[in-house]
């Protein structure tokens, strides 16, 4: 499989003196469906706008589908659609004119694209609007134009910087279902997001980036295999304090906590089962109405991950830490 | 799998200077209450106060009547200040809404993107020059002298100021920046461009000063296309305009290239 991005000691030094990127080096296969996480002020933004061209970088090499970003700077191009983070089309031109004239700027007429433009801004439930200038729109809508503009010259390898944000859950999944038929249909996907659910569900592999640097590289798989403990949270009908001590201390292996009266924390560490604290909780006739995780395992993977690298010092998941980074 | 459209690297950058211009046009068509009317109200109140009120007291200026002596300098101060606002306002605006990244991320080169938007300028300067033509027919006998002059004289001008609206824009970081040249450069320049009077009137020294203004020879020469008079050479005119177009179009691609103002 080929190399759809490739980024090899990248750096960025902003005119302040800020050192937003520290030298990165990331690999995305061409197919692939590719998160790139970090939290805010990371460096994602600044990776992805030297990609789009949209930022200088200082030092490094990016290639796109095999052409280098500088001395081959016309294919490179043509080979990317960029979904930004914020709105940057013209908010007084029509819906359809958008997607036109951005087809235009990599030399497709109207005429050959009139119907590709369609079938995408149906696809994105934008047609009926296609008369109606941008401001008019919702702010799903607007999101959804950006995807149709930068889908419209059918570019390989299509960015998304964070697409869902401010986006309702419907529309929200609606959007992962086009996203992922594009990425089945052979349109590599590079992703950008707050929402670590998405990631989940959406992508192949994970980047996290941190402080400019990249923290770890690998597969969601790889990367959710590692997680050592996990959180459950339990909706019960009873106290806890009503369980005999002998089956506290049989619990001992779990941590257990009432957050209040309906609700239980139980960590789970890897290879432990949860069948001892139901047994346990039905004798003591405690019902479990209804169980949930704490957080999404990627979320739980990447605080730790995010946190570890601001504080070193803390011990607690380090050495979990380091074996991602290992892993990586 | 999907595979890149393949066409030839002229027709990519053809189609895409086209699609720049229609969405130059395309937008002051759009607005065309402030972009067309505006200057053809101005134009007709200049036509009426100083031609016909005033002018009518003033008598001959260089051996034609005041009124058949403005006109070519209103026309051309309408081109050039059009002309300079379209590209100025246009950029500056994609600029702030950040649609100028479309183009960034694009594989549009600079020299296309320069292009296109000077062709958006010199079409309304082009436009509101005809406007402005058609509304002084009303006042006075127009007869051009020249056509190819007036043709070359015309164009060029509104080259030239496209591109200075354009430098403006890239360098302006808020409204008041692409405000500021026009209002405190090209008007003073242009009323003391000899719109209004030859500067045969004027004192010898103030004669020599008024050679150092550029815009004197832009409303000279396109006046010697109209009337056949001029108070500078417009040989050496049209060569002055040929080399400043090549001085802006160089440094204006040189920023593009650099991202000067749009990429950080």
């Amino acid at each position: 499989m080929t190399t759809a991005l490739s980024i090899q000691g990248l750096e960025k030094v902003y005119g302040n003196g800020f050192k937003a990127l520290k030298g990165i080096d990331l690999t995305v296969k061409q197919g692939d469906f590719f998160a790139l996480l970090g939290p805010n002020g990371a460096g994602k933004s600044t990776t992805l706008g030297i990609v789009s061209s949209l930022v200088q970088k200082t030092a490094g090499r990016v290639s796109i589908m095999g052409h280098d970003l500088v001395t081959d700077t016309f294919a490179a191009k043509q080979c990317l659609g960029v979904v930004p983070q914020e709105f940057n089309f013209n908010q007084f031109e029509k819906v359809y004119d958008i997607v036109i004239t951005q087809a235009g700027y990599y030399g497709l007429a109207e005429k050959q694209v009139a119907s590709h433009a369609q079938s995408l801004l149906t696809a994105l439930d934008l047609w009926d609007k296609r008369n109606e200038p941008a401001r008019s729109l919702s702010g799903g809508m607007k999101r959804r134009l950006m995807i149709a503009r930068a889908l419209i010259h059918q570019p390989q390898i299509l960015i998304l910087d964070e697409p869902t944000a401010g986006v309702d859950i419907e529309l929200r999944r609606s959007m992962w279902e086009f996203m992922k038929k594009l990425n089945e249909n052979g349109t590599t996907i590079i992703l950008t997001t707050h929402y670590l659910e998405e990631a989940e569900q959406l992508c192949k592999n994970i980047a996290i980036i941190n402080n400019g640097e990249i923290v770890t590289n690998t597969s969601v798989k790889a990367l959710l295999s590692q997680l050592q403990t996990e959180t459950f949270v339990l909706d019960v009908d009873g106290d806890i304090k009503q369980l005999p001590k002998t089956m506290l201390a049989e619990l001992s292996a779990y941590h257990l906590q009432q957050v209040d009266s309906d609700h239980l924390e139980i960590s789970v560490s890897k290879g432990q089962g949860l069948n001892a604290v139901f047994s346990a909780l039905s004798l003591a006739n405690i019902q479990v109405r209804s169980m949930r995780t704490k957080a999404n395992r990627l979320e739980e993977l990447f605080v730790n991950l995010v946190q570890d690298d601001n504080q070193p010092s803390v011990t607690s998941n380090s050495r979990q830490s380091s074996l991602l980074k290992k892993g990586a | 799998m999907q595979q890149p459209i393949h066409r030839s690297l002229f027709s990519i950058q053809w189609v895409a200077f086209k699609t720049i211009v229609v969405k130059e046009v395309r937008r002051f068509m759009r607005i065309w209450q402030q972009t067309l009317i505006p200057p053809a109200i101005t134009m007709t109140l200049y036509f009426i106060i100083f031609g016909n009120l005033i002018g009518s007291r003033i008598g001959d200026m260089g051996g034609f009547d005041y009124m058949s002596f403005i006109v070519p300098g209103l026309i051309m101060m309408s081109v050039i200040t059009n002309a300079y606002g379209n590209v100025a306002s246009s950029f500056f605006g994609n600029k702030f809404q950040r649609s100028v990244e479309e183009l960034m991320v694009s594989p549009v080169f600079p020299s296309v993107i320069l292009a296109g938007y000077v062709m958006g300028g010199v079409a309304r300067g082009v436009m509101v020059g005809l406007i402005v033509t058609l509304l002084s027919l009303y006042f006075t006998d127009l007869k051009v002298h020249n056509l190819p002059i007036v043709i070359i004289v015309t164009c060029l001008s509104a080259i030239l100021f496209s591109l200075g609206g354009f430098i403006n824009a890239v360098f302006a970081s808020k409204f008041d920046d692409i405000t500021i040249i026009p209002a405190f450069i090209i008007t003073p320049l242009t009323y003391l461009g000899g719109v209004f009077y030859s500067i045969s009137l004027l004192p010898e020294f103030w004669q020599d000063v008024s050679k150092l203004n550029p815009i004197l020879y832009i409303v000279n020469s396109f006046r010697y296309g109209i009337l056949g008079e001029s108070d500078v050479n417009v040989s050496v005119a049209i060569a002055m305009l040929v080399m400043f177009i090549a001085i802006l179009s160089s440094f204006s691609v040189w920023l593009l290239k650099r991202g000067t103002g749009m990429r950080s």
